[in-house]
């Protein structure tokens, strides 16, 4: 070869070059067939490839990775079932607007349609689930389109892109070229929020007695913590978080009313009702949060901040709409803004919060929201990670988050099983932070043989199971509207987790007694090892408070009842 | 409810009418009409599609179609002056009694004879949903036997482009 002329190589050595130019040094995969020459060139790469026990823990791996590092998460997964068992992952990274990579091996393009062995048409089966996909033509392809769906990814509103690689194009070779820049006609985000937008959003500002800021996952994915920090104390409005906000503003913050919706604090969601003035910023109005439409803030304007012009008035109409990246218009907002004269409405906030406090009674048996409160204690600086049902809910709702991309939680799509798969890749994302996945005994068991994954590449990630020997969250809904017919809802003693983990090799903790919590939280991180620790819990305690499902979002539910 | 045309550019790539009607199913939106073909850019496709709906609704489907990677421009041009266009062809049966008058309902309406038979003609028709309506409602006393329509295309008068 001589210098200048480029360079002879294979789909499989251009897609790991084209890793390396996206600065991707880490990734979650499982082989097969179809990838063994991209396999074959990972064996001498530097990039570190993560094997995990099943495809779907590659997905949610790569989106805890992304989650807590901001950096665009990548897996890979072969063709047909391979590519399948990634389709839950996808569709949860879709929800929560996470950038995700996934990489799929095809069938040749000679025998695609032929119903093939391990054959799926994953770029028409992820179509409703994913940013942009691709079915890569030619080898030569692959560098611009690697090149895009890193672009297309991070860029905008991120979330999760397809490329779906054909084993000709995998092992074709051609002559390799660098991209340097995207060309894509049809995208083109919008980050600066329009100037006369923003004035009159000041103009409504100044005008409100009682605003509420409405935080959402945009905040975080958009690094604009400190401007909606700046933009509160400035306003001395209230601050609520979405439950994929939670973190973007600290839990102690004075100004923090914590998350709103349907196990919302009850003086959370008692503001968003009393508001005159909502400042929406990067937040969708999703059901959960403003439970009946048609009761949802009956006296406010709403200013929406969203980088998705298709989220503006989607649910609830948008008085002053304003398309951008929330830290750009948030960042040009604070300059247009003062103090609003919201004196009176934060004295009523606080009797709310000292009449309506989330809280818990002390019991026989170990209380969930206790474990939480051990936890926050021990390892106030940890990342949180959770599955989904009761114990999210109580994740978010006792823990006291510090910062940003510190709560990891499949927020839109609710996946159980989401959590230790994602604690594993948040772990190695941030190695130097102590991650905890918080589990019910249902959701662990969704993706529990990942444990072989955590002890093979040693990441340490603590899983703290609030075993209630319940289906949970299931068996509260049961409880409250189905006159207590648990059905197919108790799965008690259907596994020893101690056990498991030591099968495994990982360490195993077993806690009974209140006074045990914190030692074994402590023995866990100390040992540095994977660990479970499987705590027994009041088996029939609930989330609380509670808005049932299409109620207005003042009209709580359980034993607490009403105001 | 309200109709809607939009013109919509796209590239001209495979998959992007998969994800055009993709979109229509899982919003959710009912689509009356589409018709695609390629501009005078051999890389851009243009879409020509009726949608049914609110206000509203046509907010959400425009933002929605801009969400795709793959879509260039989406234009509502139901307010604006234009030429709109559709094509059917329609085989009728006919026999020697009843070919010459539809020869001359074909002749009125300005439609052309594209095929004839012993039994049957084929009528070509060119206009708008009106026209068509109008001529396949005279020509059936005599039995359609089968007809294919393309959806609407519509551009805007005058020199403006989308």
């Amino acid at each position: 070869m001589t210098i200048g002329s480029p360079e002879k190589v294979t789909g499989a050595r251009a897609l790991i070059k084209g890793l390396e130019e996206e600065d991707v040094t880490t990734m979650f995969g499982y082989p097969g067939a179809a990838l063994l020459h991209i396999y074959d060139e990972l064996y001498d790469s530097d990039l570190r490839h993560v094997l995990v026990r099943h495809e779907q823990a590659a997905v949610h791996a790569a989106d805890g990775y992304a989650r807590v590092t901001g950096k665009t998460g990548v897996c890979m997964a072969t063709s047909g079932p391979g590519a399948t068992n990634l389709v839950t992952g996808i569709a949860t990274a879709y929800m929560d607007s996470i950038p995700i990579v996934a990489l799929t091996g095809q069938v040749p393009h000679s025998i695609i349609g032929n119903d093939s062995f391990q054959e799926a048409d994953i770029t028409g089966i992820t179509l409703p689930i994913t940013k942009h996909r691709y079915l890569v033509p030619e080898a030569k392809d692959l560098p611009r389109i690697v090149k895009e769906a890193f672009h297309i990814a991070s860029t905008g509103r991120q979330g999760p892109v397809l490329i779906d690689m054909p084993k000709d194009v995998i092992n074709g070779e051609f002559e390799y070229h660098s991209i340097e820049t995207v060309k894509l006609q049809g995208y083109k985000p919008t980050y600066r929020g329009n100037a006369q937008q923003i004035k009159k959003a000041a103009e409504e500002i100044a005008k409100s007695t009682n605003p509420i800021i409405y935080a959402g996952g945009g905040v975080i994915s958009s690094n604009a913590s400190a401007e909606l920090a700046e933009l509160a104390e400035t306003l001395m409005a209230p601050v609520t978080t979405t439950l994929m906000g939670i973190g973007s503003i600290p839990t102690e913050h004075p100004l923090n009313l914590g998350m709103l919706g349907m196990h919302g604090s009850k003086y959370a969601n008692y503001s968003v009702q009393g508001s005159d003035l909502i400042i929406a910023v990067g937040a969708r109005f999703d059901d959960r949060v403003t439970g009946k439409l048609q009761s949802f803030a009956p006296n406010a304007k709403v200013i929406h901040i969203d980088i998705d012009p298709a989220e503006i008035s989607k649910n609830v109409p948008a008085h002053i709409p304003i398309v951008g990246d929330a830290k750009i218009v948030l960042k040009s907002l604070i300059k247009h803004v003062k103090q609003c004269n919201s004196e009176t409405w934060l004295e009523k906030i606080n009797e709310w919060k000292r009449e309506y406090p989330l809280t818990y009674e002390q019991g026989k048996f170990i209380k969930p929201q206790f474990v939480i409160e051990q936890i926050s204690e021990a390892c106030s600086n940890a990342i949180i990670v959770t599955e989904v049902g009761q114990h999210q809910m109580w994740a978010a709702q006792f823990f006291k988050y510090k910062e940003p991309r510190t709560f990891i939680t499949s927020g839109g799509l609710g996946t159980m099983g989401y959590g230790f798969p994602a604690a594993i890749g948040a772990k190695v994302g941030r190695p130097d932070k102590t991650v905890i996945n918080i589990a019910g005994d249902g959701s662990f068991q969704m993706n529990s043989r990942e444990l072989a994954t955590a002890v093979q590449n040693d990441i340490p990630v603590v899983s703290v199971i609030l075993n209630n020997g319940y289906l949970g969250m299931v068996r509260q809904w049961q409880e409250l509207f189905y006159d207590r017919r648990y059905s197919h809802t108790c799965i008690k003693g259907s596994v020893d987790f101690v056990k498991l983990a030591e099968a495994y090799g990982a360490l195993g903790l077993r806690v009974e007694k209140p006074s045990e919590v914190r030692p074994a939280i402590k023995e866990a991180i100390a040992s540095g090892r994977p660990s479970v620790i499987d705590i027994t819990i009041e088996c029939e305690e609930n989330v609380s408070p509670m808005v049932p499902a299409g109620a207005a979002i003042n009209e709580f539910i359980g034993p607490e009842g009403n105001k | 409810m309200k109709k809607y045309t939009l013109a919509v550019l796209v590239e001209n790539k495979s998959g992007v009418l998969a994800k055009v009607a993709g979109l229509f199913s899982k919003r959710g939106y009912n689509i009356d009409n589409l018709a695609v073909g390629v501009t005078e850019d051999p890389e851009i496709s243009r879409m020509t599609i009726v949608v049914q709906g609110d206000d509203q609704v046509l907010e959400q489907v425009t933002k929605q179609f801009n969400k795709i990677v793959d879509v260039i421009k989406v234009s509502d041009i139901e307010e604006d002056d234009t030429v709109e266009r559709e094509l059917a062809l329609i085989k009728v049966t006919a026999d020697v009694t009843t070919r010459a008058e539809i020869i001359q309902i074909a002749n009125i309406f300005r439609a052309r004879i594209v095929d004839v038979a012993r039994n049957s003609i084929t009528v070509e028709v060119t206009g708008d949903e009106s026209k068509i309506q109008a001529i396949e409602k005279l020509l059936r006393q005599f039995g359609i036997k089968e007809m294919a329509r393309t959806g609407k295309i519509a551009l805007v008068r005058g020199p403006k482009k989308v």
